[in-house]
């Protein structure tokens, strides 16, 4: 039922809209579109109509002026395509290739460079976040996500409610740590040199839920647990930079590098890859929700302390 | 860890909305007068220049360009050896070179623009190496004090700090205080890589003409227009796809980078500027590559003089 009229009409306005078109269409046709897929129960057809379909649709997003990412100021760049998005700076393979090498280099020399970690991983991302993105669109939870396309941000996120939250539940154990680690969630640079917008999106999603990732392990901002998170992220969605991240090991001092090949790294294998793919969880409508049940929901546990 | 990036942002002295101002139609190029230069009656219109492929209202430029020289001062000698791989030192040599300040005497110089003090340094070197003379003296003026900052950080490093030969002065190139600056006094105005910096060019060379001695000489070393095509190809995919990336991988900051290279391309050509110079009052040589400019490396740079008569 779902199968060839849908799909030819979809390729046919495909044709006509660019996929990288901002032209929005209504939140309510994608809203459509996942209800029949949530009905279809994952049938390959209705993959297909997901692939051609999302490819034409962004939903609306209610985003506070404070998360609009920079003016769409037009660069003049190697790479002819216009942005795609607001703070887009599209790339030619070459000018990707020279910010890869770089950011790498000088995210090694200088790791409190975010900026570079993040330019590596949009450069050296690839495939990673379309098979992310499939891997939302194939949980329920994930398509929410991507409907709602949320931030994370302090103006979307109230600390006070977290902070009133019992002792125990998902939300007081992220202000917690926030609190304890003196971090806030504002600190994220918005994604710049990925095409396509809604990977755009995930990329920023796995850029925003990073802390929650701490959180979720009560692993704090030193070295040493910042590169145990990344060993769980390489094992759990597989970015390449997450792995070359590790590469900042020999800067740690020798009983450091030993704790982490001895038990933080066996622990994210083990870990990561058996546990579920935690960009498709929805944490911000999880707050109550008591943090070992969600362990155990997500198959996660805490690493060796 | 992550949030460092913030503070960072914040120390280099930049707001992401730093470049906020409007930004209206482009104008079709750089050789076509301002809108309103001819017009009386500039009053319903607000007047507008150029900010790299930007159009934005006069007043604003001046702290559009503040903005993204606080950015860069720290890394300024950095980002210049790693955009021009080095080159720039070499233009700089020439143009001092050419010049040869010390060779009639001790001379009065005013470096303008001058910010990180690259240009005064050769020039008090240049006149003690070459001609035994400590009694030149440059005055450094720069609008921006970050970049002041920096040429006075440099000059401790030499023996010219704490002795006449230099001082630094915070001033605009194209409204010289009178007090500070009186007319007819100097022997030397040079001007490097800032010109196309300021919002009118004509009012810095009605100052430069106003402040020189009559005979005395104006220098100006400045991006410019590459004529041969492989080579104006090649430098605009250098310019374009690598600077601005530089820029990012090393100052962590594009939007510098991109107002630079784009201010590049709004310069006007050669023979437009030496006309500029020739209405501020100058006297140039003929308009043609070695009179009254001399291309640098295929006209990437170029060095134009005059003589205030």
């Amino acid at each position: 039922m779902l199968t060839a009229p849908l799909v030819q009409s979809s390729r046919s306005t495909l044709l006509h809209h660019p996929s990288f078109s901002l032209l929005g269409k209504s939140e309510k046709v994608y809203a459509s579109v996942a209800r029949r897929l949530d009905r279809a129960q994952h049938g390959y057809a209705s993959q297909t109509i997901a692939t051609v379909s999302r490819s034409i649709l962004r939903p609306g997003t209610a985003t506070p002026a404070a998360l609009s990412l920079t003016t769409s100021r037009k660069y003049n760049t190697g790479s002819r395509l216009p942005p795609a998005y607001p703070g887009h700076i599209p790339l030619s393979t070459l000018e990707n290739g020279i910010l890869a090498v770089g950011s790498a280099v000088m995210a090694f020399l200088d790791p409190r460079r975010a900026d570079m970690v993040a330019a590596l991983g949009e450069t050296t991302a690839g495939s990673t976040l379309v098979k992310l993105r499939d891997a939302m669109l194939e949980s329920p939870e994930g398509r929410r996500i991507l409907r709602d396309r949320p931030r994370i941000h302090s103006t979307t996120i109230n600390m006070d409610r977290l902070r009133s939250l019992p002792n125990g539940t998902w939300g007081r154990a992220y202000v917690g740590w926030l609190d304890s680690c003196r971090v806030t969630p504002d600190s994220r640079d918005p994604v710049h040199y990925i095409s396509d917008p809604e990977l755009a999106y995930v990329m920023q999603r796995y850029r925003e839920t990073h802390d929650f990732y701490h959180a979720l392990f009560g692993l704090r901002v030193n070295a040493l647990p910042e590169l145990a998170v990344k060993a769980f992220e390489f094992t759990n969605l597989g970015f390449p930079m997450t792995a070359m991240a590790l590469g900042a090991a020999v800067k740690l001092k020798p009983a450091q590098r030993e704790k982490l090949l001895s038990q933080y790294i066996p622990w994210a294998v083990k870990c990561g890859s058996s546990s579920r793919n935690l960009l498709t969880v929805y944490w911000e409508k999880r707050w109550e929700q008591d943090l070992s049940e969600l362990h155990k929901e997500l198959g996660v546990w805490n690493p060796p302390a | 860890m992550q949030t460092a990036s913030r503070a960072l942002r914040a120390s280099a002295g930049r707001t992401r909305s730093g470049f906020g101002a409007a930004a209206t139609q482009l104008r079709a190029n750089h050789t076509q007068p301002q809108p309103q230069a001819h017009t009386g009656t500039a009053d319903a219109s607000p007047r507008t220049t150029s900010f790299g492929f930007r159009t934005v209202p006069e007043d604003s430029k001046e702290s559009l360009v503040k903005n993204v020289f606080d950015s860069v001062a720290s890394n300024y000698d950095l980002m210049n050896d790693a955009t021009s791989m080095g080159v720039h030192r070499i233009w700089k040599d020439t143009f001092v070179g050419d010049l040869r300040p010390g060779r009639r005497g001790p001379m009065r110089c005013i470096d303008v623009a001058g910010g990180t003090g690259d240009i005064a340094l050769r020039i008090l070197d240049h006149a003690r190496e070459e001609y035994a003379d400590r009694e030149t003296s440059v005055e450094v003026v720069d609008i921006n004090a970050q970049m002041l900052k920096e040429g006075f950080k440099r000059f401790k490093k030499t023996m010219y700090h704490n002795t006449p030969q230099v001082s630094f002065h915070e001033a605009n190139a194209q409204s010289l205080p009178k007090e500070k600056f009186l007319d007819n006094t100097y022997d030397l105005y040079t001007i490097a890589f800032g010109i196309r910096n300021c919002t009118s060019i004509p009012d810095v060379l009605k100052e430069a003409h106003r402040v020189l001695k009559p005979g005395a000489t104006f220098a100006c070393l400045e991006f410019s227009k590459v004529n041969n095509p492989l080579l104006a190809a090649a430098y605009d995919q250098y310019s374009f796809s690598v600077i601005p990336l530089l820029g990012t991988i090393l100052a962590g900051d594009r939007d510098s980078y991109q107002y630079l290279i784009e201010s590049i391309r709004k310069f006007p050509s050669q023979p437009t500027f030496a006309q500029m110079i020739r209405d501020a009052g100058f006297s140039t040589g003929a308009d043609e590559d070695g009179g009254a400019w001399t291309d640098l490396w295929g006209g990437i740079a170029s060095i134009h003089t005059g003589v205030k008569v």
